[in-house]
């Protein structure tokens, strides 16, 4: 499927929390077509600072003609981003990538770190939207609950029903690293594919766990890009034998298998 | 109401105007379709091509900067034989120039790209990234020493009959004598700036932000160095040059014309706008409507200095 340039209106600006926003943007090119997983390139500023498009990870579409943006308050750009508010027009190319597969899979656990939640969200309800929905588990981790905010009621209000979380002090759920969540709670007799995103570290984990139990997974990578479609070719990472090609970020992912890519 | 006439000549070639895309930021064409008429283009000046495929340098390769970018990409690309096999059905029906940026580590490398490509239907014209360390010299740069420019441009244009377009690093001390040099070694155009070398360090790990440590800088931020080498060189030599280094808007590339540029590439703005290119197009052609000109070369050198 082709992407799309969009000129697009902010609809809702949410504060979550101190840190983190929801972006809501008439987008219907690219809401009809956004699978979970693919991202957008969103063009903050039309002067030169910050310079380049910010990636983000689709958090939902909505009937199919908006787009849902969660994004957490890190820099220059997700700082204009936050002021920006609802009439305020932004451009937007997209739906970029490959997004997860989850189509025909006997059971599901996402996994998800800090902003990582984002686009586990999406895939949370395509999944639940499925004929015949395979057991769906969702594992969430944060550094504090205040971090976590709302998205854990959000997943419980779609309907799923398995849901654990941890924080790396303690403040709500399991008090350490939500990859230590999977033995605890997935079921040895299931064949589980696990659809991860979130800091690296927390991802090199998940995939740990997957390659000790024989499971599947699925890791959304994040890097530093300049275009988002593959032309400026700097959004390189590491195959797992380490030789041959580069992979790339914005066209081969952001959504690979864990086996494909080097944990370094 | 007639069709502004944006027409301009490089190397005998006619581009149906005198915007082009700058090699590195537009793909292989192909990855822009969805964005650009790439038929409304005056040529597009696809990837730099190697011999062989080449993996280029370790991440992180790109970091953002105060109205720029750097980049140390490190030339990957699919080398001459899948370019020619894979890229070039696509490029063939554009319906615009294609032009072949070409790299190497040795004058024999550059000379056999130019007698293969020279061969290929839908080439336009050859590109030359004289920005290269040449391996077989010690790894200086071709571009950085007069005599080796002129050498490599000698070597190109003894192994083609197209017309042979060099790219000039602006990491010099004086470009126009690297300008003046390939314009002795044959070659029927200039196009500049390559981009600036530079550098970012992240100050609370103390590394580099790039795991090469150095880069290019582009964008914005590059243009007035670009323009006033451009207008230095465009005194200097005879031969059309074509100005790149951060042109965004269609009144930057109406300054690049001004400095006495025949056409200009759009490098970086295809990344944060990926219409700046055709949307330079309908400006130019609006300048030359509004101000009742009977074309764009009407333009070209235009400075007024007095």
């Amino acid at each position: 499927m082709s992407p799309f340039e969009e000129q697009s209106e902010i609809v809702r600006q949410e504060q979550l929390t101190p840190e983190i926003f929801r972006l809501t943007l008439k987008a219907p090119e690219i809401a009809g077509t956004a699978r979970p997983g693919q991202f957008v390139m969103v063009r903050i500023s039309s002067c030169y600072d910050p310079l380049l498009r910010r990636p983000l990870s689709i958090h939902q579409t909505i009937g199919g003609k908006q787009v849902q943006l969660l994004y957490k308050v890190v820099g220059l750009g997700t700082r204009l981003l936050a002021s920006m508010h609802s009439g305020q027009q932004l451009n937007l190319t997209g739906p970029l990538g490959h997004g997860f597969e989850f189509a025909g899979k006997q059971a599901i656990c996402l996994v998800g770190g800090g902003m990582g939640i984002a686009p586990l969200y999406f895939l949370a309800r395509e999944i639940l939207r499925q004929t015949r929905p395979p057991k769906c588990m969702v594992l969430l981790g944060a550094r504090t609950a205040a971090e976590l905010g709302p998205l854990p009621q959000d997943f419980l209000d779609l309907g799923v029903t398995k849901i654990h979380l941890a924080t790396d002090d303690g403040s709500l759920g399991h008090h350490g690293f939500v990859a230590e969540l999977l033995p605890q709670h997935l079921a040895p007799d299931l064949h589980w594919t696990a659809c991860t995103c979130g800091p690296q570290p927390m991802m090199k984990a998940v995939v740990s766990q997957c390659r000790q139990q024989g499971w599947e997974c699925q890791v959304s990578l994040e890097t530093m890009m300049a275009c988002g479609i593959s032309a400026c070719l700097g959004c390189a990472v590491p195959r797992a034998d380490l030789s041959g090609p580069y992979l790339h970020v914005c066209k081969d992912g952001p959504v690979f298998k864990a086996e494909e890519v080097a944990w370094l | 109401m007639n069709q502004p006439d944006l027409r301009v000549t490089i190397g005998g070639l006619v581009f149906k105007n005198p915007v082009l895309t700058a090699s590195g930021t537009f793909g292989y064409g192909q990855e822009f379709a969805p964005y650009v008429n790439l038929h409304h283009l005056g040529g597009v000046v696809v990837k730099g091509i190697s011999l062989a495929p080449r993996r280029g340098n370790p991440p992180p390769r790109l970091v953002e900067t105060t109205g720029g970018m750097l980049n140390a990409i490190g030339l990957e690309n699919v080398g001459l034989d899948r370019f020619i096999a894979e890229k070039m059905p696509y490029l063939r029906e554009i319906g615009t120039r294609v032009i072949v940026n070409i790299l190497g580590d040795s004058l024999e490398e550059y000379q056999t790209l130019a007698q293969r490509l020279s061969e290929v239907e839908g080439v336009s014209a050859l590109e030359v990234n004289i920005s290269c360390p040449n391996v077989k010299k010690g790894g200086v740069a071709f571009g950085t020493d007069p005599a080796m420019a002129e050498a490599v441009t000698r070597a190109v244009c003894a192994g083609s009959n197209l017309p042979v377009i060099v790219k000039l690093s602006p990491n010099v001390t004086d470009i126009t004598l690297i300008a003046k040099a390939v314009e002795a070694g044959g070659a029927q155009a200039v196009s500049l700036i390559n981009t600036l070398l530079g550098m970012a360090i992240d100050i609370r790990s103390r590394r580099p932000r790039l795991a090469n440590i150095v880069g290019g800088l582009s964008g914005p931020a590059i243009k007035p160095i670009a323009l006033r080498m451009v207008w230095q060189v465009a005194q200097a030599v005879k031969i059309p040059v074509i100005g790149i280094g951060g042109i965004t808007t269609t009144e930057d590339a109406l300054e690049f014309l001004l400095a006495g540029a025949t056409a200009i590439e759009i490098g970086t703005a295809n990344f944060i706008n990926p219409r700046a290119s055709q949307e330079i197009v309908e400006g130019l052609a609006r300048y030359v409507t509004d101000n009742r000109l009977a074309g764009i070369s009407a333009v070209i050198g235009g400075l007024v200095l007095s």
